[in-house]
């Protein structure tokens, strides 16, 4: 589904990705951890084009994205994408915000938006706040619009950047128990996350990424059995994480 | 285009004296510059004085330099211009009267009118400035300075105003730029400015484009050079670690 | 003074009072839309279109707006006639009209970009994820947020403009001022329809820029 080959990225002279490379298959749940300022963001960017990356390529459901001929708009209209902080768009009301794509971009009717919008804000437990405003509501559920509203596309793939680590704690898992349940139900996720509890439950693999490099890619049981077994910077990545 | 371009225009004879349009133009700037600079000190020095009015914890001064910022913000510099020029000479003294009106050269009462117009119109923006400078400044300094003696006077005067002005220079630059640009207007009651030239150069010669082109050069450069005089004044008074707030 | 001639004078002063309120509408609405397109302009990757904006704020930033108006009135009417090969009579209006939005398009400009660059960056990111063009990023998701919060500035800057239509006096056009102006001279009183064309600014502008600062105050809760 997500194929990214030896991916490298400069900001000037500073080296952000280098030589990047895992793929993600169809149904599977990937997490990609690491301290900031490792790259995690960043790469998680470049799978929809977010981010340009000067060398390799990444491919996306058989798009490549360094092919000058594609057309990004339309790639990224069927990869989902939550963001740390949420971004919806705070000038619309919640279906507003469901919907303007789905009309805009895909050229649903109206209709035919709200209704796929209001089954999905349904689904993660918010229809009744359907007419408010972003600002109205809590960074949680503003959250679980931002992964309804981006569910609303049928997208084939989600990316999820790190999107409990802007949350107050008691808000975390009203985000978490969605993405579990998207999981669950075979969507193939690939999500910048430290909510370790969420790889254990979910994750099919885990990437360990430090300064720009992929320095694990493993099964989970493998990256979560024998910490010994990894290398030495996950192991200090882990013992500061695992210690809360 | 059927237009006869002749950019040779500006050292040929008017037809008046020995004079070349550039003779005009050099007059012209020369205008300009007298109105503005004649000006901004006017401005300068009311300004500061109204922006500390509009600080000080006395309801009546802050009311009265409230209530000068709102008048003269909020009336058309032309409009204002014209009462300066056309009213108020009428409501002096016969004596002074007499004198702006017969015994003055007509360049000279249009001068003053336009110096005083421009001054006070400005004074008020430069106050706001002003305001906002002292208001920017932590609440500790005025307090520290009153702690060790100071009277209001001397807070002011040595505390506050040295810092307000370095912290406002970026917008007292743009509002002395804007009191050249403002000059032009004093082309409206006869006064021959820059603009005044230019239009005359345009009537004479039928080369309207160049005079145009070159009235438009002369402010551009003066603009620029005065951006970079100005950003060359905020460097060398500058003190490292104090803030600094945006222009306009 | 004797302010008694006034009143019968009111039908031709609501007259020049309408053209400055058509001066200063059509100025800003024709001056938003070149600004904003300028905005766009300079904010783009293409280096080649954002100088170019850049130069034209410069430009029409340090000139005065007197000298743009006197210039366009002489101009304007020699570049139709260059561009359509015939006399095409063009009023004082049109090119005083053209000065104004050309002129305050360079200040409109700068109001934009702020308010577009004051807008979080992830916006964009999140409407490009969703699939939008440029285009709809900034006509759905952008532009909106910007104008809603740059909209006190705007306001602002129309009281600036339509205190600035008075520079129409130069061409002779009869707006506000110049027609109270011109009735005080026929008449006789010039001091009073001054005095008079004075207060009404003042309570316009006066009026309207308190407004304005109740809506900064309600926008900022």
């Amino acid at each position: 589904m997500i194929s990214i080959q030896n991916v490298n990225k400069w900001y000037g002279d500073f080296q952000v990705l280098t030589g990047c490379s895992t793929e993600v298959d169809k149904g599977e749940v990937v997490v990609v951890c690491g301290p900031s300022g490792s790259g995690k963001s960043t790469l998680i960017k470049c799978v929809n084009a977010l981010e340009p990356f000067q060398k390799g390529d990444i491919v996306v459901a058989g798009t490549s994205i360094a092919d000058k001929a594609t057309d990004l708009p339309k790639l990224r209209s069927r990869v989902g994408m939550v963001f740390q902080h949420f971004e919806l768009f705070p000038h619309l009301s919640i279906t507003e915000n469901l919907t303007i794509a789905q009309t805009k971009v895909l050229g649903r009717g109206k209709d035919e938006a709200i209704d796929k919008g209001l089954k999905l804000l349904d689904r993660v437990g918010l229809k009744a706040h359907a007419h408010k405003h972003p600002g109205q509501l809590s960074g949680g559920q503003q959250q679980r619009v931002a992964i309804a509203r981006a569910l609303a596309m049928d997208p084939v793939v989600m990316l999820f950047d790190e999107p409990t680590s802007a949350l107050d704690p008691e808000m975390v898992n009203e985000v978490l128990d969605v993405m579990v349940e998207l999981a669950q139900e075979g969507m193939t996720m690939m999500c910048v996350t430290h909510e370790m509890g969420f790889a254990r439950k979910v994750a099919d693999r885990v990437i360990f990424m430090d300064r720009g490099q992929i320095v694990e890619d493993c099964a989970k049981d493998e990256f979560f059995g024998d910490i010994h077994a990894r290398s030495e910077r996950a192991q200090q990545f882990l013992a500061k994480i695992l210690q809360h | 285009m059927n237009y006869n371009w002749d950019w040779g225009i500006f050292f040929k004879s008017t037809g008046i004296g020995s004079e070349i349009y550039l003779d005009w133009f050099v007059t012209g700037f020369g205008w300009t510059l007298a109105v503005a600079l004649a000006a901004w000190i006017v401005a300068l020095a009311l300004g500061a004085v109204l922006g500390v009015l509009r600080t000080v914890p006395n309801r009546w001064a802050s009311g009265i330099a409230t209530t000068y910022v709102e008048i003269f913000r909020n009336v058309p510099l032309l409009v204002q211009l014209f009462l300066w020029y056309f009213l108020v000479p009428d409501l002096l003294p016969e004596p002074l009267e007499l004198w702006f009106k017969q015994d003055l050269n007509p360049a000279t009462s249009a001068y003053l009118s336009v110096v005083v117009c421009l001054g006070l119109f400005t004074a008020a923006r430069v106050c706001e400035q002003v305001r906002t400078g002292i208001q920017a400044l932590p609440k500790g300094q005025a307090a520290a300075a009153r702690a060790m003696g100071f009277t209001l006077p001397q807070i002011y005067r040595h505390v506050l105003l040295p810092q307000a002005f370095r912290i406002i220079i970026p917008p007292l630059t743009s509002e002395f730029l804007n009191i050249f640009k403002n000059s032009a207007v004093a082309s409206l009651i006869g006064l021959m400015e820059l603009l005044a030239q230019t239009k005359q150069t345009a009537e004479f010669s039928a080369n309207l484009f160049e005079a145009f082109t070159l009235a438009t050069l002369i402010y551009f450069v003066l603009n620029m050079g005065l951006m970079l005089l100005m950003r060359g004044v905020e460097k060398k008074v500058a003190v490292p670690g104090l803030m600094s707030v945006g222009g306009k | 003074m004797d302010f008694s001639a006034i009143l019968p004078a009111m039908p031709g002063l609501a007259e020049g009072m309408l053209m400055t309120l058509k001066l200063m509408v059509l100025g800003v609405l024709g001056g938003v839309a070149l600004g904003t397109l300028l905005a766009l302009m300079r904010l783009s990757h293409n280096p080649m279109l954002a100088r170019l904006a850049g130069l034209y704020v410069n430009y029409f930033r340090s000139i005065p707006l007197l000298l743009v108006i006197t210039w366009f009135y002489f101009a304007v009417p020699f570049l139709l006639r260059a561009i359509t090969g015939e006399d095409t009579p063009v009023g004082a209006f049109t090119s005083c009209l053209v000065a104004f939005v050309m002129f305050e398009a360079a200040y409109f400009c700068e109001i934009v970009r702020a308010g577009i660059q004051a807008i979080p960056k992830g916006q964009m990111g999140a409407a490009q994820a969703l699939g939008m063009s440029y285009g709809q990023c900034m006509r759905l998701v952008i532009l909106p947020q910007a104008f809603r919060k740059m909209t006190p500035l705007l306001l602002q800057q129309s009281i600036i403009l339509f205190q600035d239509t008075s520079l129409v006096y130069t061409v002779g056009l009869m707006d506000f001022l110049n027609s109270a102006r011109s009735r005080g001279d026929i008449i006789g009183q010039p001091h009073e329809f001054l005095i008079f064309a004075g207060l009404v600014y003042f309570s316009v502008s006066f009026i309207a820029s308190q407004l304005v600062k109740l809506l900064q105050k309600r926008l900022a809760v």
